[in-house]
């Protein structure tokens, strides 16, 4: 029996973050369910905790990849083999947690793609440029085929806990671009599979473009560092 | 260069020492930080003592005016004091992020034990602590 864990990494999702618990509670009935108030100054605790989820509230606001590392501490820590990232604002669908969970026989990492054939978001201009680059690179790190390395949606095994659990990257971008980086160089399998981004989702990437230059310039950047950095930064070099 | 001048300079350059020894002594400054400052200070009231050191010196690299020799000292100085800051910086920025995420995990299992320990039905046990956030609501059991 795996102990599944889902992280809700959440900043002023008070609004949402009831609905999605409960219906993991209903898609996951066996989850574990931990929401990372991320520093909310509305009532995103207190919702959460209302709707049934361990809440760990975080003091100040540490941005997604503070709420993750704390998420994975935690999973770690209590012995749970799997962690799924769901977003709080309702964008991943709960009834994609078994495909991602059952898709970690033989990975140790799942990314829940969103370009990969099921639903219909689309992104336009630098941005989309920036991802498609960014699928490209970490392909090829990975030795597997991804074409969404920017999503939150992820299922991890308990070799990926074990690392990121230590080193996941607080920095910007960081739990997206540089998490896949690190774990495709501690050599991690990494899988991915299909799934459809929900109405909310869709549609809220910036369109103004001096926005979207400045997210290219910033990933690009966030990712050029992630591969010089040393691979002991990580306490990786040996192989995990 | 007039008496007055040259008296400037030594009172400064002193100056600049003292504050540094004084706040190292009352611990208000880190040795590993006050290094470059007594660097800095040393260096001030040696050219300032013997302003034919600094002739001496820019003659030997080829600086024609001496006091170009103490702007570019002086930035290379200021200049490596800000990078050990910004290293620093990101140092502490680390630890503290690091410490909020032990809190909040924490205050979540304090939070779980307590309630475990007033028990089903006492929702308002004896202990009652109050957090800096307020009371917080009580779960469901």
């Amino acid at each position: 029996m795996t102990r599944l864990l889902i992280v809700l990494p959440a900043l002023n999702e008070e609004a949402s973050v009831g609905d999605v618990i409960a219906e993991i509670h209903d898609e996951v009935p066996d989850a574990t369910v931990l929401v990372v108030d991320d520093g909310s100054a509305d009532a995103t605790t207190e919702r959460a905790a209302g709707a049934g989820a361990l809440v760990a509230t975080l003091p100040f606001n540490l941005g997604v990849g503070g709420a993750m590392r704390t998420g994975y501490r935690f999973a770690l820590e209590h012995g749970f083999d799997v962690v799924v990232q769901v977003d709080a604002d309702g964008q991943h669908n709960p009834a994609d947690v078994p495909a991602l969970v059952a898709a970690l026989d033989g990975a140790d990492l799942v990314i829940g793609a969103r370009f990969a054939g099921t639903g219909d978001y689309r992104v336009r201009g630098p941005r989309a440029w920036a991802m498609r680059m960014f699928a490209g690179i970490l392909s090829r790190s990975a030795r597997t085929r991804l074409t969404d390395t920017t999503s939150g949606f992820k299922a991890a095994g308990p070799r990926t806990i074990a690392l990121w659990a230590e080193h996941f990257p607080v920095e910007y971008l960081g739990d997206t671009i540089e998490a896949l980086v690190i774990a495709a160089r501690a050599g991690l399998v990494i899988r991915q599979v299909p799934v459809a981004m929900r109405a909310r989702a869709a549609g809220v990437s910036s369109h103004n473009p001096i926005k979207a230059g400045i997210y290219l310039l910033r990933a690009t950047m966030a990712l050029a560092i992630a591969y010089v950095r040393p691979r002991s930064a990580y306490g990786i070099g040996e192989g995990l | 260069m007039s008496l007055a001048t040259y008296i400037v300079g030594i009172v400064a350059a002193a100056l600049v020492l003292t504050v540094v020894l004084v706040l190292l002594g009352r611990r208000r400054l880190r040795e590993r930080h006050a290094v470059w400052w007594l660097v800095a200070g040393a260096l001030a009231l040696i050219a300032a003592i013997f302003p034919q050191t600094l002739e001496w010196l820019s003659a030997l690299l080829g600086i024609g005016l001496p006091v170009n020799l103490v702007f570019f000292v002086g930035i290379a100085i200021l200049f490596l004091v800000d990078l050990q800051m910004s290293s620093e910086l990101t140092r502490l920025d680390d630890r503290t992020r690091s410490l909020a995420e032990r809190v909040a995990i924490l205050q979540l299992e304090v939070d779980r034990l307590r309630e475990a320990s007033n028990g089903p039905g006492e929702q308002h046990g004896e202990v009652q602590y109050e957090t800096d956030r307020g009371p917080r609501e009580h779960r469901e059991p």
